[in-house]
């Protein structure tokens, strides 16, 4: 187990990531989730030949029926000839700070297709509904020759509307029988579809949830915000296949208008924006901790003692931390 | 006859008296002995968490009608089905036993009968159980290894040849396939020329505890229940001594529930399978006298007892007042009892024979019908013959040298075992009116709300274990590094998959097509119609040569298969 | 912040007993792992694939039916074949020693069988994952 034998340096793996070598593309994706310094060249080099992949976005309540529609659009997509890859997205535990990631179970039937990469990955206190490391996967799997990437991630509330900075084409998903007729409204996710699906579709009561979401929709919560882009409500059925033509339509569409459009092109502008504030959010957050690790316990001692008001000396703190660098 | 009106052991002034020398007795000899000596524990639990009482009076019965408690063989059976019980006839010993191919179960069944075996139990390889034939890529490896491979009627043939099967009766122990192995003995019997009526013994097919616990299931569960209702009405009108189903808590048990659990959800299984016969329009007390019941015996003796006393007072209960039975027959709780495979230890093993033996007396003291001893080697792999014979040798003390069975219901009266039964009958139907409020079993089912439960308890059970909590000789106390004497396990025949694939091979090739074709379509069309009884076609399918997995795998292309969303 | 260990618990062949499996799941999530559950009933081709593609520290399998000797060797040839060198195999459920001896012969790490405590899994798991190192 001689850990330097076997270690191969990231940028070695770049090349095997473009030949879709799947270790390479995985040990990639682990070394990007670690944030580890070595990799950050072979990330900047992956990025550079990034950006040819449809990016999906998909969210929903939990038993919506999110992940075996996700296998079942794989599926379609397989069929059309695009690789697959699917980063499905779970909270970690807020206690011990682990996970069990349970999508790959509802996605088995693509368990032995090559064609199609799954990774699970698991928030970590991230808010957001995304990992930290989400959209390094995107890009990887993207240089690995996958064609269409599909972000799965929880949607629970307000803060799930993150997918809709990262994706090209964001996916609702509503169900009939979880009690509110439309969850994407109460979990505030109405407005970030650019597609709304009702899952389980063969259920009698699905109507009524398709009904109201189109209602909702024409009642022009935001109507006029998506001019070059109607927002179509499809209604699918993952057990008997219903739907999955017209929602592959609908996918296509959007890409079309993602990618050519005069809003699309805005809109990657505004992705690139997102993932920069990101990215450079996470860097300071490394080094504030980095540098105020050794202040801390000082200056709690003053706070406790009452030296001061947790305003003033948390400024404090973020100065000296800053100070330092 | 029995006096409707609730009344108790003790009049409530003797109750009060009862209650005044407790409360003395606490103030005086106890507290005088607690100064002295603490107790060992702070509390006293049983293995299901039932707290327990330093001693138990005839206060204790004060909320126990004493027509609950009653006499054996009258309602509500709290002491047992019938009236003599083991002074008539002792329980029937049913070692379960199932390796290789049917001619290789045979000799094993044989050897088990010259040694004193009364009834048959069948255990099938995982393919056979999941409803694969022995030849599909599922199977590499699984062929006979766990217990005997059944995939054709060519196999049952050899399973029970030169057995009397109106003399004895046969267990098998089977799920989600268990119709088609019916179907497979009822042709055997036929061929046999066999009185259909005359059969005894049962198939599990108890479809819902697979759901929750024991996860062998192929077709998601309204189909599922659909074939166990016919499997239930086709024995009511043709097999009328014949056990169509064995509801198991069993299962529940080994997958980590606590006691009670195991209890009230083989009582919610129950139900949703009375109901769904009921639908067809079969009058209750037509097919309730033959439904059956499995029940592990866990290593906590008293409550062991109490809690089968329990479940025949709840299931009379049940039967009478939720499904308006009128035949007492349809209101006896029959059970199997197996001891709990899941308490052995490797370390030690020769321990399990002690563990063994109280598990199978608490059933015993607790009333069963039949019962299986597990053998000391079972955490290592299936049992030897060695390891059966000692096993059923065990049964054979308790029945032929201990006494036990000379009166029935010893324990009947114990102000401590009498208690815990009333408790355990209140806590039962607690949880089957939690369970009727949150909308029924297969709901819950599909919610993973048994599920959780189940797994909870055996997260718990797990940690109690690691802390010492939970004592286990050879494991957490009195581990001993003297390695253990060199254990003999049973050691699979490496060619059985070869035998056995060449037989099923041969009568595919053998069987006309244009029959089997023909008959294939007709499945299909019975399986579309829900009002339709899936067995006559079954039975027809496997005397033309049909294998398990043709019909499996044609029925996967109309319902699909079950894919669980798992709890942790 | 160090980064969880990742562990695949697989259930392989047709034996349904899953109670050690997600005692276990809950175990090392608690612990602080990142668990992926392979559910029930896989091949040891799908458990490899999941378990390459996740690129898990650790896969564990979990056996109670007896099909170690045959599942393992085809496990181990997958693998290979995949190029996958550094990842730690263990195993669990019920078997005799002979077979547990024959598996950490041929590569598994550790075998934990029936009433191993929780706790020592979670000791284990680190161990053979901080012996292994970076990768």
């Amino acid at each position: 187990m001689a850990s330097v034998s076997t270690y191969v340096p990231s940028l070695e793996l770049v090349e095997r990531i473009a030949n879709g070598e799947i270790s390479a593309i995985a040990r990639m994706i682990s070394r990007a989730e670690a944030g580890m310094p070595e990799a950050r060249e072979a990330l900047a080099e992956i990025y550079q030949r990034a950006g040819r992949a449809h990016v999906i976005g998909l969210t929903g309540v939990p038993g919506s029926g999110k992940s075996t529609m996700v296998s079942a659009l794989a599926a379609r997509l397989r069929a059309t000839g695009s690789k697959v890859g699917i980063v499905a997205v779970d909270p970690s535990s807020p206690y011990s700070g682990g996970s069990i990631l349970g999508d790959r179970i509802r996605m088995t039937d693509l368990s032995q297709d090559a064609g199609v990469y799954i990774r699970s990955m698991a928030t970590r206190g991230n808010m957001g509904g995304m990992a930290r490391a989400t959209m390094d996967a995107v890009d990887i799997l993207d240089v690995g020759g996958f064609e269409t990437i599909i972000i799965e991630t929880v949607g629970v509330g307000q803060d799930e509307v993150e997918i809709a900075k990262a994706a090209d084409t964001t996916v609702v998903v509503s169900a009939p029988g979880l009690g509110d007729e439309i969850q994407a409204i109460k979990a505030g996710m109405l407005e970030i579809a650019d597609v709304h699906v009702v899952s389980k579709c063969d259920r009698s009561d699905a109507h009524r949830t398709l009904t109201d979401l189109k209602q909702m929709l024409t009642l022009g919560v935001k109507g006029g915000k998506k001019s070059e882009w109607r927002v179509p409500v499809v209604g699918i059925s993952s057990f008997d296949g219903t739907g999955f033509d017209e929602l592959m339509k609908a996918l296509e569409g959007h890409r079309a208008v993602a990618l050519h459009s005069e809003m699309g092109r805005q809109r990657r502008v505004a992705i690139a924006g997102f993932r920069l504030t990101k990215t450079a959010e996470n860097l300071l957050m490394e080094r504030f901790a980095r540098a105020c690790a050794p202040l801390t316990l000082d200056f709690a001692q003053r706070l406790h003692r009452h030296e001061g008001d947790p305003y003033s000396l948390a400024g404090e703190l973020v100065a000296a931390s800053f100070g330092k660098e | 006859m029995r006096d409707t009106v609730d009344r108790n052991v003790l009049d409530p002034s003797a109750v009060e008296a009862v209650r005044e020398q407790e409360r003395d007795w606490e103030a005086n000899e106890v507290a005088q002995f607690l100064a002295k000596q603490a107790e060992r524990k702070e509390s006293f639990l049983t293995l299901g968490d039932f707290p327990v009482k330093r001693t138990y009076t005839a206060a204790d019965l004060a909320d126990t009608p004493i027509d609950d408690i009653g006499l054996p063989g009258r309602y509500p059976f709290t002491r047992g089905p019938y009236p003599t019980m083991y002074r008539s006839r002792n329980w029937t010993m049913r070692q379960i036993a199932g390796f290789g191919t049917g001619e290789d179960t045979n000799k094993r069944f044989k050897f088990l009968i010259a040694q004193g075996q009364t009834g048959i139990s069948t255990d099938f390889d995982m393919p056979t159980l999941m409803g694969y034939d022995s030849d599909h890529p599922m199977s590499e490896g699984e062929v006979g290894r766990e217990g005997v491979a059944i995939d054709t009627l060519a196999d049952m043939e050899a399973l029970f040849e030169d057995i009397d099967l109106e003399k004895i009766s046969v267990s098998m122990t089977i799920n989600p396939s268990a119709w088609i192995l019916l179907a497979m003995y009822i042709v055997l019997a036929q061929q046999r020329g066999y009185d259909l009526n005359k059969l005894s013994g049962t198939i599990q097919a108890d479809i819902l505890k697979e759901y929750m616990a024991q996860k062998e299931y192929v077709f998601p569960i309204d189909p599922s229940v659909r074939i166990v209702r016919d499997c239930i009405t086709y024995c009511a009108k043709n097999m009328k001594r014949y056990n169509p189903i064995n509801i198991s808590g069993y299962h529940i048990s080994e997958a980590g529930s606590s006691p009670l659990q195991e209890a009230a959800f083989a009582l919610a299984n129950l139900i949703v399978y009375v109901e769904e016969v009921l639908k067809t329009g079969m009058q209750v007390d037509e097919f309730a006298p033959r439904l059956a019941f499995f029940f592990v015996g866990q290593a906590d003796f008293f409550e062991e007892i109490a809690k089968f006393r329990a479940l025949r007072r709840c299931y009379a209960k049940i039967m009478r007042e939720r499904f308006g039975a009128k035949n007492p027959e349809s209101m006896r709780l029959r059970f199997h009892c197996q001891t709990a495979a899941a308490s052995l230890t490797k370390p030690q093993y020769m321990v399990n024979v002690m563990r063994t033996t109280l598990q199978a007396l608490a059933a015993v003291l607790g009333g069963c019908q039949s019962l299986h001893t597990n053998g000391y080697d079972e955490a290592f792999a299936i049992p030897t013959e060695d390891a059966m014979r000692l096993a059923l040798r065990t049964q054979q003390v308790i029945a032929e040298e201990s006494n036990v069975t000379q009166t029935t219901d010893p324990l009947g009266g114990s102000y401590y075992v009498e208690s815990l039964t009333t408790q355990y009958e209140k806590r039962i139907f607690d949880i089957l009116e939690d369970v009727d409020a949150r909308g029924g079993t297969i709901k819950l089912i599909k919610e993973g709300w048994f599920q959780q439960q189940i797994a909870d308890f055996a997260y718990e059970t797990a940690l109690r274990k690691q802390s010492g909590e939970k004592a286990l000789i050879g494991v957490n106390i009195m581990v001993d590094d003297t390695p253990d004497p060199k254990i003999e396990t049973h050691a699979y025949d490496q060619t059985t998959a070869d035998r056995q694939i060449a037989r099923t091979q041969r009568v595919r090739r053998e069987r006309d097509p244009a029959k089997f074709e023909e008959l294939m379509a007709q499945l299909l069309e019975v399986a579309k119609d829900d009002s339709q009884n899936i067995m006559p076609i079954t039975i027809e399918l496997v005397r033309a040569g049909a294998t398990m997995g043709d019909i499996i795998e044609s029925l996967k292309t109309l319902w699909g298969t079950y894919r669980e969303t798992p709890v942790y | 912040m160090a980064q969880p260990i990742r562990v695949l618990v697989a259930k392989v062949g047709l034996d349904g007993h899953d109670r050690g499996a997600r005692v276990v799941a809950r175990t090392l999530r608690d612990a602080g792992m990142d668990v992926i559950y392979s559910g029930l009933h896989r091949t040891p081709e799908e458990v490899v694939n999941a378990a390459v593609q996740e690129d898990v520290d650790v896969l564990g399998v979990s056996l109670l039916s007896g099909v170690q000797m045959t599942v393992f060797p085809k496990i181990f040839k997958l693998l290979d074949e995949k190029g996958v060198k550094d990842m730690i195999v263990v195993a669990g459920g019920v078997m005799p020693d002979e077979d547990a001896a024959a598996l950490k012969q041929m590569g598994v790490h550790e075998v934990m069988l029936q009433d191993t405590p929780p706790a020592a899994i979670v000791a284990t798991l680190t161990r053979l994952v901080n012996e292994r190192g970076e990768r």
